[in-house]
């Protein structure tokens, strides 16, 4: 896979780290129980069919995080952005 | 038919024209006692121990596309019980005493050879864990021993034993350790499943899950509606698919994991060996070739390919371990897709739903525990509840905080 990395260009994708589904938010509560949201967060995956917005970190490279929509069906790439912009917009 | 040498001799004389397939291509009934979705080596297994240790013999076992044709005939082959964890390593020794019978038990070939299996060290603090693992193994009644460098030397000479930056200073090896023809397992399974009243439906995938009043009643397939008394969901790297289905969002992700097999050649390694420096293992085929792999791709996917990235990695790291096989050529490659959990050991249990049952996250470990899982499965669904041996293998230990991390890597499951 080849990511184009905003600000490097297209690199391989084995400069990346890849940490997982982008979409789920971290719950702001902080309770000494353990909550649902917490739960659901930490360890319940949607393990998306199809495509799925990732967060891929190029630590190989400019040290950036980004936002992939890729499919995880066909490895096929539709967009990047940087996590930032992703927070901000909600989107690709 | 049973397969012995009067079956052999009476076939050999008539040219070998009258035998009989190994299980019948029925057509779906309306409704089973049990309805297994997913036809790879684990649900087989649970097939077979559900008709023959339960006396449930109404039971279908759906399988999406052909039997075998999942992570059954995508593996290295490899079996071993070197766990270390309280709550996996009897469950697994328990398949290594079950792969032990099989052959005899389901009356079929599955070429189970216990060649051993070598874990590498290249350090002091690597020698100590596996120490450990060897201690913890032997405390559970399994066998392990501890290796030097000569005594590895001896069996496997053509290592490189003196790289620069990881020399070999030993290994922990198992002797009850080896490797099963893989596809064997399956149709073993399949055939003492079906001789003994369960059908096997081929090409029809579930496309869904019928609920009433908080219990299913049946199936949505591919070859139309099947009704069932019991749900039993096996189904691996879609497990999270088929688990929506039904509501349930499970603690997994699917990750592509490859395999490689090289060109065939004479005789040339009798065990099976890990790497400590990569992850890598080799053994070799009946047929003279290398069977090898490493780790999974490490990103989600469903697509059974993986990336030249990874292909290279596990060849820098055979070719690192073994300098002598730089220039044999790769045969083929080929990718699975895991079931990977949360704590890198797997599921066997019972689900909120009453008569809904569990079995995944096997990540990449699956082919070893298959007579197992079909073993504890089948008991779990036939008693409606866990037996001993996967009574720590639940569903619910993530929210309980009782996780089986044997490698420590918390909830990322790329990492285990």
């Amino acid at each position: 896979m080849l990511i184009k990395c905003p600000f490097c260009g297209d690199r391989p994708s084995e400069e990346f780290t890849y940490r997982g589904d982008a979409r789920p938010k971290r719950p702001k509560a902080v309770e000494t129980e353990v909550s649902d949201e917490w739960f659901d967060y930490v360890y319940l995956r949607d393990n998306v069919k199809g495509r799925m917005h990732e967060h891929w970190h190029h630590s190989g490279g400019c040290r950036a995080w980004l936002v992939l929509e890729r499919d995880t069906a066909s490895h096929e790439i539709f967009g990047v952005t940087t996590a930032p912009e992703y927070a901000r917009k909600g989107k690709i | 038919m049973s397969y012995n040498i009067f079956s052999l001799a009476r076939n050999a004389l008539s040219g070998h024209k009258n035998w009989q397939p190994a299980w019948r291509e029925p057509e779906p009934k309306a409704s089973y006692d049990v309805v297994i979705v997913g036809g790879g080596g684990h649900g087989l297994a649970t097939a077979y121990y559900l008709a023959k240790e339960h006396g449930i013999t109404n039971v279908a076992v759906l399988e999406k596309s052909w039997l075998g044709s999942g992570n059954i005939g995508r593996n290295t082959t490899i079996i071993r019980s070197n766990y270390m964890l309280e709550g996996n390593n009897p469950f697994y020794e328990w398949s290594m005493k079950l792969w032990e019978g099989l052959e005899q038990d389901f009356n079929f070939n599955a070429m189970v050879s216990q060649r051993g299996i070598m874990n590498l060290f290249h350090s002091d603090a690597q020698r100590d864990a596996f120490a450990r693992r060897g201690n913890a193994m032997r405390i559970h009644g399994v066998d392990a021993e501890l290796i030097d460098r000569e005594q590895v030397r001896e069996k496997v000479p053509f290592l490189s034993f003196d790289n620069a930056r990881f020399p070999i200073q030993g290994a922990l090896i198992q002797k009850r350790g080896g490797t099963v023809r893989h596809d064997a397992v399956a149709w073993g399974f399949a055939r003492g499943a079906d001789s003994r009243g369960v059908d096997i439906i081929q090409n029809c995938e579930v496309q869904g899950i019928k609920m009433e009043a908080g219990k299913v009643v049946g199936v949505e397939t591919s070859r139309g509606y099947i009704g069932c008394n019991k749900l039993a969901l096996c189904a691996a790297g879609n497990s999270s698919e088929v688990a929506a289905m039904a509501d349930m969002k499970l603690p997994l992700e699917s990750h592509v994991l490859q395999a490689f097999v090289s060109e065939g050649l004479k005789p040339y390694l009798d065990t099976v060996v890990t790497y400590g420096v990569g992850h890598f293992y080799v053994s070799q085929s009946d047929k003279g070739g290398l069977v090898f792999g490493g780790d999974i791709d490490g990103y989600n996917s469903y697509a059974r390919r993986g990336g030249l990235p990874t292909v290279e990695h596990v060849i820098e790291a055979g070719v690192s371990m073994i300098p002598g096989i730089s220039r044999v050529k790769i045969l083929r490659s080929w990718g699975g897709i895991m079931d990977m959990s949360m704590d890198g050991s797997p599921i066997i249990d019972k689900t909120h739903i009453d008569n809904m049952y569990l079995n995944c996250g096997w990540c990449y470990g699956g082919f070893k525990a298959t007579p197992a899982s079909g073993w504890c499965y089948a008991w779990t669904i036939a008693k409606d509840g866990a037996h001993e041996l996967n009574s720590q293998m639940r569903l619910d230990r993530f929210r309980r905080g009782y996780m089986m991390d044997e490698k420590g890597m918390g909830a990322q499951p790329n990492l285990h």
